[in-house]
């Protein structure tokens, strides 16, 4: 059942599996466990995250294919539900029409680029990506009259998702085990439950033949075209895949925050974000992705406290408070990022997995 | 024994075309030029847009031309090449605002002589940060372009946070010094002073570059190695030691690039060579990755196109440089004039 279920790659290391279920079950029960505002808000985070980096990670740890475009589909998903809500106004229509119109979209333009730039070299794909995404930013916030421009677009989500909205009254008094059951908690579950599919789905993928052609093509691209493989439909289509994947996630997001923007959805720092997840975790396991967001963002929450305390304590000293203060948390990532390339290239899934 | 088959030489005649095709990417900036007459049809803005853009042009290629060198020499690719444009820009401007009593007085020679001083220092700066970028960061992944891209980008990262650290997060305005302010003008076009001055800084170092890469024997081991490295490592030549000359010469003219771009803005920030990467990635690839002169074309391309569109329609000017890359990727997908790699 479980095999089946995670599509036969199963963990294959006991403190993985340990860690996996002990952050499943805390994202399963986060407004039980921890019912604070930021908690559960940092637990959705994780949740869209892990599809967004999974998706991610088809691409790079599968594909071999380095792609910086990754937030410009994200973003896309995000307007995508932002825009047919504030047009269509608020429903579960809209969400449904805007992230099908968001993923759609993203695999279309991944198709675009993908033709123009896949068959030939992979840094020039990972060049052209990087021009094209930033481009799309800057249309994004230039075009304030159908994007808000750099304010973004705030709007409104099915009544049901509210936090106005209370059910449960008759049978359990509207509260469960002192949580109170209201649209935010349905929007969790409608996040965390997509999320699951999501993250169940691209597992599917990966370990389908289609998976097994992208690894050997990322192995050694030659001979898979050799082998009888059209390597560059291969690419073209996990590219596609994964950034309709992106979009789908980046719509959960707006779903999650009621707001777009650029800063949130669209930013060359999410980018780093995702690759820094993606490498911590592990390339090329999909467990990678969960283990890299989780700890990512934990430590993006933690850390800065950390910083900030550090900072308050050589405040005495010349430099040091500066390099400590919590807005160069960014500073520390760098460091870390260059670290973890040399001296842990497989991450932490491939440590745990014993392999290098 | 058999004959030896029937063979009659035949003296093939190489097309014009054939002949001509290669120097094709040529024609395109004076054709740029000419489209941008008819599309803008006042001719003092014209001249007016043609040196803003080729001044801008000039620049990018400054920043461009050793990203293009270093991946043709050694196949590695430096996504933190803007931070020697952002490192440039903060030592050169602060040299020139600390030597501010020599840049606010009305004297040519006084002026030139901080611009100097400028330059230099940020060039050393630049230069001394690509040695230490080569040792530290990109050594230990020679042959893994996935690390490279990694790597250089937590490299970039981190320089743009120091930046953050030693100058502050503001950004900083200055005006440039007195030799180099106003404009001259001819009939009714008037032009900065400043750009005709990068154009000329632009067009020097090319000629420089050509002359070393063409005419020297260093430039003869580096074109070489573009070609095929492994050839010329195999005839005793370090190509590494080669390699790592090649990696500082363009740290610093990426350098010199950003003192110039600074001083063209008139304001520097942290995130400029983050900006700058995107246009010296459209540059180098609509050029062809490791070829200096597809470089410069696409420099100029890229800066004149710029400011037509600008001045035409303002809106488009954003997507204007992907439009471009698109277009030329479809009529040459290795870039203008691709290096004939023998690998």
């Amino acid at each position: 059942m479980i095999g089946s279920l995670l599509s036969g790659d199963l963990p294959r290391s006991k403190i993985l599996v340990l860690l996996l279920a002990m952050i499943l079950f805390c994202l399963a029960f986060a407004p039980f466990l921890f019912p604070g505002v930021r908690t559960v808000d940092t637990a959705a985070r994780i949740c869209i995250f892990v599809v967004l980096v999974a998706s991610y990670d088809l691409l790079l740890g599968y594909g071999g294919i380095v792609s910086f475009a990754h937030t410009m589909f994200f973003g896309i998903g995000a307007y995508g539900v932002a825009l047919t809500s504030t047009h269509m106004g608020r429903g579960f229509d809209a969400l449904l029409v805007g992230a099908g119109i968001g993923a759609s979209t993203a695999a279309a333009l991944a198709l675009l680029i993908g033709l123009f730039s896949l068959r030939v070299r992979a840094i020039f794909f990972a060049m052209i990506t990087l021009a094209v995404a930033s481009a799309v930013a800057v249309l994004f916030s230039q075009f304030s009259s159908l994007t808000g421009g750099e304010d973004g677009l705030t709007f409104k989500t099915p009544r049901a998702l509210g936090p106005a909205f209370k059910f449960g009254q008759d049978s359990f008094d509207g509260e469960l085990f002192g949580v109170k059951l209201n649209g935010k908690l349905l929007t969790y579950y409608l996040i965390f439950g997509s999320s699951a599919a999501l993250f169940l789905g691209l597992l599917r993928v990966v370990n389908s033949p289609f998976g097994r052609v992208l690894q050997a093509i990322r192995e050694n691209d030659f001979r898979a075209e050799a082998i009888g493989y059209r390597v560059v439909y291969y690419r073209v289509a996990a590219t596609c895949m994964s950034a309709a994947v992106a979009a789908l996630a980046g719509s959960l997001y707006a779903i999650w925050l009621r707001y777009v923007g650029p800063d949130t959805t669209l930013s060359m720092e999410i980018m780093i974000n995702i690759l820094l997840m993606v490498v911590i975790g592990g390339m090329g396991t999909m467990y990678g992705a969960v283990i890299g967001v989780t700890l990512f963002i934990l430590a993006q929450n933690y850390l800065q406290t950390l910083m900030g305390v550090l900072a308050g304590m050589t405040e005495d000293l010349p430099l040091l408070p500066d390099l400590l203060s919590p807005d160069r948390w960014l500073l520390w990532l760098g460091v870390l990022f260059i670290l973890s390339v040399y001296f842990f290239p497989s991450g932490v899934v491939g440590r745990l997995r014993g392999q290098r | 024994m058999t004959a030896a088959p029937e063979h009659a030489p035949t003296l093939a005649q190489i097309s014009l075309r054939d002949r001509l095709s290669p120097y094709a990417p040529l024609l395109l900036v004076p054709l740029l030029t000419v489209a941008g007459f008819v599309a803008v049809q006042n001719p003092a803005s014209w001249l007016t847009l043609t040196v803003s853009g080729l001044a801008m042009g000039m620049m990018i290629f400054l920043m461009a031309s050793g990203l293009t060198l270093v991946f043709g020499l050694m196949d590695v690719i430096n996504f933190g090449h803007g931070a020697f444009v952002s490192v440039g820009a903060f030592v050169g401007i602060s040299v020139l605002l600390t030597l501010g009593h020599l840049t606010n007085a009305p004297s040519l020679g006084l002026n030139l002589l901080a611009i100097l001083a400028a330059v230099l220092a940020a060039m050393a700066a630049t230069a001394s940060m690509g040695w230490a970028f080569e040792r530290v960061i990109v050594r230990p992944v020679y042959g893994n372009h996935l690390s490279q891209i990694l790597v250089t980008m937590g490299g970039l990262i981190i320089t743009e946070q120091l930046i953050i650290v030693l100058w502050g997060p503001e950004e900083i305005y200055f005006t440039r010094p007195e030799a180099l302010k106003g404009a001259l003008t001819f009939g009714d076009a008037a032009i900065e002073k400043y750009r005709l001055v990068a154009v000329v800084v632009g067009l020097s170092v090319f000629a420089a570059m050509r002359f070393v890469l063409r005419r020297t024997k260093i430039g003869l081991i580096v074109r070489a190695g573009v070609q095929n490295g492994e050839m010329v490592a195999a005839l005793g030549y370090r190509l590494r030691l080669v390699f790592i000359g090649v990696f500082i010469a363009g740290s610093a003219l990426a350098g010199l690039g950003g003192v110039m771009w600074g001083l063209y803005q008139e304001v520097i920030t942290a995130h400029m060579g983050n900006q700058a990467m995107i246009l010296i990635f459209i540059v180098v690839i609509i050029g062809g990755l490791g070829s200096v002169e597809g470089c410069f074309i696409g420099a100029l391309l890229i800066g004149l196109l710029q400011n037509y569109v600008a001045f035409v329609e303002p809106k488009l000017a954003l997507i204007s440089n992907i439009a471009l890359m698109v277009a030329i990727l479809m009529w040459r997908p290795m870039g203008m004039i691709p290096v004939v790699k023998a690998k």
